[in-house]
């Protein structure tokens, strides 16, 4: 390899990004605009789940207990209404997604010791968020059953009387479960597995298709000077990316950053080595720029949003599909981000995923740099 | 290698294309210095022995030596030696024509003071020295395939192998490019062009006729002229495609082609023909300017041979 060929090539290549509009928003906006998408569009937090209340009794005791519901930050009160026909069908038009309907004997039932059934509605069409419904009002119920229980032991004289077992938990890493902490480091993780290979996937094509290409291979320029030649301006705009995105991460979405520098540039270096190689095979194979970027979209965005741990947990996963995860490297990056960001573990204790993405980072380069051939057919 | 200083040997070289033959155990040597040309009509396989020469493109089978280097066996090391320029313009649009030269030159390992010194004298040859710091994809054709040449030559080519470079070329541009190669034969270079343009061809020094893969003649262009059989007829006229009908087939004449201002004609005896080609025309109620005999050109020549190969075949 001739390194003054090499820089040759690389010259060559960054002169047409600067020249070429589209690029430069394809390197600038693509990231920006993907990180916003997902960052705010993929939540997995339910909050505030528009309810209705049905009070048949309308005393203050009922009232006190709807009042739990309006100071809890998983319900938002949308309306009180005065007969059962006004909640169904506020349920069918969508207006809320769950109600509440407070019995008429109400309190009288509970001054007498006796068990009131509450009835919750709940719209079962995201069964996600009316799992969650369920479960936050299940909550707020049992917390106010308890109150009620130790108000009754009292008046009768009882001592006050504990619950057996308290659950003290105390959640690491992610202190307040945000959705969003877990989600923005495979953000990053997918909006490069996506920019990376689409910069590379035009390189090749491009040229065979602007005929550039019959001329270039006339040359004694190999192609591992053209192959090296073109990815290495594409690293250094890729790790930019990269950078832009990880700092929309920590400045904008508030997600920590624990973990050190040098372990998400390496990481991020190996993962772009993976991705432009891919882009640049299918730049190669497919020949026309249409062709190549639309493979390297669909061969990458799906795996990497469904199959690397992105959505679904990988241990939840069938035992074949986790098998499968394996030939996905942004598995192996997300899982490193997701560490340096939230955990700050030393990189030895990640060796796995550092493994597992040199190996692909190396399979792919040796594939991407074999594919080429400087003949025409 | 023998003791013969051929430049380009090409030995039963061919090529098809699923199952159409595109050059056919093609056989032709090139001596060092040598302006040659490589005539025929489109799809008779020009480009296709330009590619293989140049080492783009395999062989099916035959060899072909350029520069002293096997171009089948090892086209890496025939690439340092020669310059290829391809049909359809190859430099990059979105580069200036410096930046053209200067990644060329850099591919090819020119020192940039050599690059610096070349570059201004070839740009100047070709009347660009003002246009260095344009985008390549903003200059005329003419300029386009200049630039070209510049890009070719920038590293001292031993062997330059031109596919059509002044197709669409405007005439003063094609006049700077023809000086620029006569000036590379005081070089020592090898120029192997293909060319439609007929009178290009003969500004070479040899030219080889192409018909569907397979080479009709190969000979100086006055030696070509010298050995055509019969005689040239140019009839002077405004209604050449009416005359044309009436002529053809007429025993005596081999082919009738409409040129620029009426005929030409291939025929046997020259004398004898034309007082009866007067008569016919006559007697059709046609009319002429001229008829007289004239020097043959390369395009007559070209169509002889061509008509005269189809008419072997068809017998």
């Amino acid at each position: 390899m001739n390194i003054n060929r090499l820089l040759a090539m690389a010259g060559k290549e960054i002169i047409q990004i600067k020249r070429d509009a589209r690029s430069i928003g394809i390197v600038i906006a693509m990231p920006l605009v993907m990180m916003l998408a997902f960052g705010y569009g993929v939540s997995f937090d339910t909050k505030h789940i528009p309810l209705y209340v049905y009070d048949m009794e309308g005393s203050r005791q009922s009232q006190d207990f709807l009042k739990r519901f309006q100071s809890s930050i998983y319900f938002r009160v949308v309306k009180s209404v005065t007969t059962y026909r006004e909640l169904v069908q506020a349920l069918d038009d969508g207006k809320c997604q769950m109600g509440i309907v407070v019995p008429a004997d109400f309190s009288s039932r509970l001054s007498s010791g006796e068990t009131v059934a509450i009835q919750a509605l709940i719209d079962g069409t995201d069964s996600n968020s009316a799992n969650l419904g369920m479960g936050y009002s299940q909550a707020i119920i049992q917390a106010y059953s308890q109150q009620v229980t130790t108000q009754w032991q009292q008046r009768q004289g009882h001592a006050n009387v504990l619950p057996p077992i308290s659950v003290d938990s105390r959640t690491w890493f992610n202190e307040s479960l945000e959705s969003m902490a877990t989600i923005v480091p495979g953000v990053v993780a997918l909006v490069m597995a996506v920019v990376g290979t689409f910069l590379t996937s035009l390189t090749i094509a491009r040229e065979w298709e602007r005929g550039t290409m019959e001329q270039l291979i006339s040359t004694p320029v190999t192609p591992m000077e053209i192959m090296f030649g073109k990815l290495t301006p594409y690293m250094v705009v890729g790790l930019f990316d990269t950078c832009v995105c990880a700092a929309m991460g920590v400045w904008w979405f508030g997600v920590p950053f624990r973990g050190h520098v040098w372990v998400f540039f390496l990481s991020s270096i190996l993962f772009l080595t993976v991705v432009l190689s891919m882009g640049y095979f299918f730049s190669v194979v497919a020949k026309t720029q249409l062709a190549a970027s639309q493979i390297s979209l669909i061969a990458t965005f799906l795996p990497a949003f469904l199959l690397s741990g992105f959505i679904y947990p990988i241990d939840q996963m069938p035992a074949v599909i986790q098998v499968i995860t394996h030939a996905v490297p942004a598995r192996y990056y997300m899982a490193i981000l997701r560490d340096v960001f939230l955990k700050g573990t030393p990189i030895l204790l990640m060796w796995r995923d550092f493994a597992g993405l040199a190996l692909f980072a190396l399979l792919l380069a040796v594939v991407a740099s074999r594919a080429f051939k400087k003949r025409l057919e | 290698m023998t003791g013969v200083p051929y430049t380009i040997e090409v030995h039963e070289l061919t090529k098809s294309f699923s199952g159409v033959v595109a050059v056919d155990h093609l056989s032709f040597s090139i001596s060092k210095g040598e302006i040659f040309g490589l005539v025929g009509p489109d799809g008779a396989g020009k480009t296709t022995v330009m590619r293989m020469l140049a080492g783009v493109m395999a062989p099916d089978s035959g060899g072909a030596v350029v520069a002293g280097c096997d171009v089948v066996a090892s086209p890496e090391s025939a690439k340092q030696r020669l310059s290829y320029m391809p049909q359809r313009f190859g430099l990059y649009e979105d580069l200036t024509v410096d930046e053209n030269i200067g990644f060329y030159a850099k591919i090819f390992g020119v020192k940039a003071a050599a690059r610096d010194e070349r570059a201004a004298r070839l740009l100047a040859a070709a009347g660009m020295s003002e246009f260095r710091s344009r985008l390549a994809g903003k200059l005329s054709g003419g300029m386009k395939q200049k630039l070209g040449l510049v890009c070719a030559l920038i590293h001292t080519p031993e062997v330059l192998l031109l596919d059509e470079p002044t197709n669409g070329v405007d005439p003063v541009s094609r006049r700077d490019f023809w000086c620029i190669l006569y000036s590379l034969l005081n070089e020592g270079v090898t120029i192997l062009v293909t060319t439609a343009y007929l009178d290009e061809a003969e500004r070479c020094h040899r030219i080889a006729l192409m018909h569907e893969g397979r080479m009709l003649f190969c000979d100086t262009p006055a030696r070509l002229k010298a050995n055509l059989p019969g005689a040239v007829l140019s009839i002077v006229t405004s209604q050449p495609r009416e005359i044309s009908e009436r002529l053809a087939g007429q025993s005596g004449v081999s082919s009738v082609m409409i040129v620029g201002d009426g005929l030409h004609l291939m025929v046997g005896d020259a004398a004898t023909l034309i007082p009866q080609l007067k008569e016919i025309i006559a007697a059709a109620g046609l009319s002429y300017e001229s008829i007289e005999q004239v020097a043959p050109t390369v395009e007559d020549l070209f169509v002889e041979a061509v008509t005269g190969t189809m008419r072997g075949m068809e017998q």
